[in-house]
């Protein structure tokens, strides 16, 4: 990794914890700048603008999920048991980097306007959703899952993991979110598997 | 027979278990062609054509054949299947004998088709399996696959001229003509653009879409010129709206194959070539884009 890369990949990480804590348009570039301890001017060198830095911002946190969800589809272990590793390890990074989870729940989905050019459907996802793909096809292939359309499998465990940021996020939660990891997965699974 | 004929390599075209689409398939040939052909080779014996010779007489004389041309499977069962009280294993076996070059004709004669799906039979093959190698050693050449249901009559046509010129060709590993099956039945589809932008066909016989994701359509995966020799030089099964069946390949017939088989919505198996990584991860970003010339009728 260049000099360069890395540096835009620390205004990266920088953006995720103020876009997630305040929200897309209440934080500015010169409030990153100053989180960077950089000047506004020198903000521009890697970012031309705002909204192509949270675009980055989305194709950086969801490829974090993406490179775990591929290493976990590369073991010679049943897709049951992808599910309940990739769940474990969605929560742990909830846990560890709450921002990333939370830069996908509060500002990708909820400001789909700065995110409509360049970033249609899952353009700037697409490595997450091709993993997803994977361990679907892989599951239902192997009649460890049933064949459903996808769409709802897709959402059954976004939406079951996303859900549970959510609560973890709102701090509602009684436990530590990790301890919850079975048990999310144990739903997941269910929704998926095979029916006799 | 006149002295010219004598001077023209000698064709015999055996019918074995076969439905004689690939005698309809030469009968449909270009006009031209088929006058070049005629008057290139010497066709000695045709079971549905009026030839000198009987199939009997030709057994039993010394002549030698150049090209042994065979339609159909082969079996050595004699309940199933006898021409002039003999099996086609047996008849096979003594024409091969005479002959310097042996050519499958169509898919059933390369690896038994359709008619090793028969389950009341299990000594049904295409010509390889058939023989031994010791009977297939005087051969000039190793035995040529066109494969096909049926086959091109071009395909026939380009690979007699390229033996009778050169008296050989490349053979792929199936031991098709590598000159005629290296490339997919996709090149040159009509419907490529589609493929590329994920937009599907809405039914049978339309001339928009693609027929990959949803009408099981072989192309990426069949290796065929079928796209760039067209058939009565004017069209193609996708080019009317027939998904691409694979009737070019080892494994056709294939179950449900108007279907394509998916698991959770994903292709079961993708274009030859390109990992399913690879190509889910281009068909997501592709399906993104909605080109609205794609979606309408071309001919309103």
């Amino acid at each position: 990794m260049t000099l360069k890369e890395e540096k835009k990949n620390s205004i990266i990480e920088k953006s995720l914890l103020l876009f997630s804590k305040n929200g897309f348009y209440n934080t500015t570039i010169p409030d990153i700048a100053k989180a960077m301890s950089m000047s506004v001017g020198n903000m521009y060198n890697y970012f031309k603008s705002k909204e192509e830095l949270a675009k980055f911002a989305i194709k950086y946190s969801t490829n974090i999920l993406a490179r775990d969800l591929r290493e976990i589809n590369q073991l010679q272990i049943s897709s049951k048991d992808k599910v309940f590793l990739f769940t474990k390890k969605y929560l742990e990074n909830v846990q560890k980097s709450p921002e990333v989870i939370e830069y996908f729940l509060r500002v990708y989905l909820s400001n789909r306007e700065v995110f409509n050019k360049d970033c249609e459907g899952f353009l700037c996802v697409s490595e997450f959703v091709t993993e997803v793909m994977i361990l679907l096809d892989e599951g239902a292939a192997s009649k460890e899952f049933r064949q459903q359309d996808f769409f709802p499998a897709f959402a059954m465990i976004m939406g079951a993991l996303g859900g549970f940021a959510f609560l973890s996020g709102e701090k509602v939660l009684d436990k530590e979110i990790v301890s919850y990891s079975d048990a999310v997965a144990q739903n997941i699974y269910r929704a998926l598997k095979y029916d006799e | 027979m006149t002295s010219r004929e004598c001077s023209k390599p000698k064709i015999v075209w055996l019918q074995a278990i076969t439905c004689n689409g690939n005698t309809h398939s030469l009968l449909s040939a270009n006009a031209n062609r088929l006058k070049l052909f005629l008057d290139s080779f010497n066709l000695i014996y045709h079971p549905s054509l009026t030839t000198e010779l009987l199939l009997e007489e030709l057994l039993q004389q010394n002549e030698e054949i150049d090209f042994l041309l065979v339609e159909g499977a082969i079996t050595s069962n004699k309940d199933f299947f006898q021409i002039s009280n003999q099996t086609t294993s047996e008849v096979l076996k003594k024409l091969v004998l005479k002959s310097k070059y042996l050519i499958a004709v169509g898919s059933c004669a390369s690896y038994g088709g359709v008619h090793k799906k028969f389950e009341q039979n299990s000594d049904i093959f295409g010509l390889e399996e058939a023989l031994e190698k010791k009977e297939i050693s005087s051969l000039f050449h190793p035995i040529i696959n066109l494969t096909g249901c049926p086959v091109h009559p071009e395909w026939i046509f380009q690979t007699l001229f390229s033996l009778k010129e050169y008296k050989k060709i490349g053979l792929d590993e199936k031991g098709r003509p590598k000159e005629i099956y290296s490339h997919l039945a996709h090149h040159g589809c009509t419907r490529n653009e589609y493929f590329e932008w994920k937009v599907e066909a809405k039914s049978f016989g339309l001339k928009e879409g693609c027929l990959f994701y949803e009408q099981g359509c072989r192309g990426p995966m069949t290796h065929s010129n079928c796209n760039r020799v067209l058939w009565n030089d004017v069209n193609t099964k996708t080019r009317a709206g027939m998904p691409c069946i694979g009737c070019t390949e080892f494994d056709f017939p294939r179950d449900n194959m108007l279907e394509t088989k998916k698991n959770i919505g994903i292709p079961d198996q993708v274009p030859i070539g390109v990992s399913k990584r690879a190509y889910l991860s281009l068909a997501g970003v592709a399906k993104t884009f909605k080109i609205e010339r794609l979606h309408e009728r071309i001919i309103k």
